[in-house]
């Protein structure tokens, strides 16, 4: 009871607002822990799970600074200072990564992004509320299916042994096997994160589609505009604020383009065309076992990607728009 | 006329907007009929193949785009004991204990921290949001779950993904969404946070948490590469692995029960393949309709509010 009454008088008059909040700092901790601590005991078997697994691996990145033996353990391993760093910007496999990296982040920048947004208005625009559901559901479908399953599925469309090469073989044409041609890569895996994602990733351009006011188009269309003028003057700055959030997002992570999807295809098309800087700490990391090296691209992937983010928001402030996260 | 131009109208076009061309409503209509094909045709051929029967894949050349006869001796076949059966049910075993066991630490997470001002409130809250700017890297996290000699245990499947900091700011969201009225006539009443918990809290978030249980679910069924990483004993592979090596590295699985004497009748190559496909897909069929109501409501109106 005291408190109930404590809290509306704080409410109601302003002025008595500070002290009343003192008032309620000063509550001894003792009894704050009575209080609170069965929500203290219910937080920290999941808090605790990500200490295990995320914090103290995070610090493991030490490793990168030694010539980590793992029988030696981290305490027991000679420290190198930048050594493996240096030894890592001066490999040609490892700017071999990062550029093939960046230029799929780059591809899937062109020819991903923008399909989400133009299926969302294609979709928006279908007045039949069934066809809208039907299409829809199909389109969010393979979002819940495993990269496996995904190249599977192409496997069986473009492979060697798949659909377009047997119905190429009947008509007596030189098959085609498009799943480990290392040249079309990009535009392979750029068409299997489309038909993965892409109606997933319009959901979020749907949501921005149904937030804006029907009296603006009324209004635009009374004063004259057509369809074009409509979508670029009304549809398009409602959808401003998604697509800046989104393509921040994308910077933030344009050194993880992907990683069991360049894995699995890796065999089919060889190293040069699908290692990416994922693929390459796995496998300089885990498969090769220098385990100090794979730690250091891993340290340089996150703290780029890092960086990116907070620039590209920097950004997207300057320009008046309210990006990922505000000082607010 | 007016009546007439009137009628023609879709009910739900609005009064101020044009009739569509008829060229512009035609090639709506193909781009809506080729996306939809797009998704639907793969798995059409695929399911088709899983249930021809030998004569029909030879006819056809392999796969098979109209259905002949059709047979169920390749599930039959991968079902009855074998690698596939231990895979599938090692996948499903992973998938169904992951999810019980993340979706309770989640809630339990979520509601301890529904409550502004308690005891270290905003730390704990910190180290759940922490953890979407930065990962702490493959080889480390690899080093982690070795040492805990994890290797080779299906909890190395669920434990180093068993918290998704997303879903746990989706359902605290939604309990702080409840009217604080509740929890002050509850306590009144005298109920403990468990009580108000399993009794308040949950009964009225059934369809967030229903959600997040299927987000957990689909990543549990779906994990590939943790496996690759964390178990070398092939016996214990989830489906994920075995489809890999199956389909896409064209090893045959030994170890199939094979033909079960007196049945002469075996399912082809091509159609044991294309039924472990389609055994990978059928969880993702299985929450669909569920997906289709709760999902998306639920999942934006969560990111809003978190």
């Amino acid at each position: 009871m005291p408190t109930i009454t404590d809290e509306r008088a704080s409410g109601a008059a302003p002025v008595t607002a500070a002290p009343a909040v003192r008032r309620r700092r000063r509550t001894p901790l003792a009894a704050r822990l009575r209080r609170d601590w069965p929500l203290l005991a219910m937080t920290v078997p999941a808090a605790g799970l990500l200490v295990v697994f995320h914090y103290i691996p995070t610090l493991w990145n030490a490793i990168a600074f030694q010539d980590y033996n793992p029988y030696a353990g981290v305490g027991g391993s000679a420290w190198v200072g930048l050594g493996t760093f240096e030894r890592m910007l001066s490999d040609p496999g490892f700017w071999d990564a990062t550029v093939n990296t960046l230029a799929l982040t780059g591809f899937q920048l062109v020819f991903f992004f923008p399909i989400p947004i133009a299926l969302a208005l294609l979709l928006n625009s279908v007045l039949s509320r069934r066809v809208r559901k039907v299409m829809q559901s199909v389109v969010y479908l393979p979002h819940f299916f495993s990269w496996v399953l995904v190249i599977s599925f192409f496997e069986q469309m473009l492979g060697g042994a798949g659909l377009l090469a047997q119905e190429m073989r009947e008509l007596g044409m030189e098959p085609l096997n498009i799943m480990n041609n290392p040249e079309t890569f990009p535009l392979l895996v750029t068409a299997q994160s489309v038909w993965m994602d892409a109606g997933w990733g319009m959901i979020v351009f749907l949501a921005a589609l149904s937030a804006i006011n029907p009296s603006l188009y009324e209004a635009a269309a009374s004063d004259g505009a057509g369809r074009r003028r409509r979508l670029w003057h009304v549809t398009l700055p409602g959808l401003r604020p998604v697509i800046v959030l989104l393509l921040i997002l994308k910077l933030g992570n344009a050194l993880s383009v992907g990683f069991e999807q360049f894995l699995i295809q890796r065999d089919a098309v060889g190293a040069g065309a699908a290692e990416v800087l994922d693929t390459y700490v796995y496998f300089q990391g885990v498969v090769v076992g220098d385990l100090s090296y794979g730690a250091a691209a891993g340290i340089f992937k996150g703290v780029v990607g890092l960086v990116l983010i907070l620039v590209a928001n920097r950004v997207a402030h300057a320009l008046g728009e309210q990006g990922v996260y505000s000082k607010q | 006329m007016t009546t007439a131009t009137i009628k023609r109208r879709h009910p739900e076009r609005p009064v101020w907007e044009e009739e569509p061309s008829p060229v512009g409503k035609g090639l709506k209509g193909i781009a809506l009929t080729g996306i939809a094909l797009a998704v639907v045709f793969p798995m059409w051929v695929v399911l088709v193949t899983s249930l021809s029967p030998e004569r029909v894949i030879n006819e056809s050349g392999g796969l098979v785009v109209i259905p002949g006869e059709l047979s169920l001796r390749a599930y039959e076949q991968i079902l009855s004991g074998g690698t596939v059966t231990r895979a599938v049910l090692v996948s499903t075993g992973v998938t169904l204990v992951g999810t019980v066991f993340s979706v309770v630490l989640s809630v339990l997470a979520a509601y301890g921290l529904s409550r502004r001002g308690s005891v270290l409130h905003r730390p704990l809250l910190f180290v759940f949001l922490l953890t979407f700017l930065f990962g702490p890297g493959l080889v480390p996290s690899y080093l982690m779950v070795t040492g805990l000699g994890l290797k080779d245990s299906y909890w190395a499947l669920i434990l180093p993904s068993a918290i998704n900091a997303f879903n746990l700011v989706v359902l605290r969201a939604f309990f702080m969404a409840i009217p604080q009225e509740l929890f002050d006539s509850a306590r009144i009443d005298g109920a403990g946070e468990v009580r108000i918990l399993t009794r308040i809290v949950l009964p009225l978030s059934k369809a967030v948490t229903a959600v997040v249980a299927l987000f957990y679910a689909v990543g549990y069924w779906n994990a590939f590469f943790n496996a690759v990483l964390y178990i070398d004993d092939n016996s214990m592979s989830p489906l994920q692995v075995l489809l890999r090596g199956m389909v896409l590295q064209g090893t045959n699985p030994t170890g199939f029960a094979g033909p079960t004497p007196g049945t002469a009748v075996v399912a082809p190559n091509l159609a044991i393949k294309m039924a472990v496909v389609m055994l990978a897909v059928v969880p993702a069929l299985l929450v669909f309709p569920f997906v289709q109501r709760h999902f998306t409501k639920g999942v934006i109106t969560g990111a809003v509010k978190g």
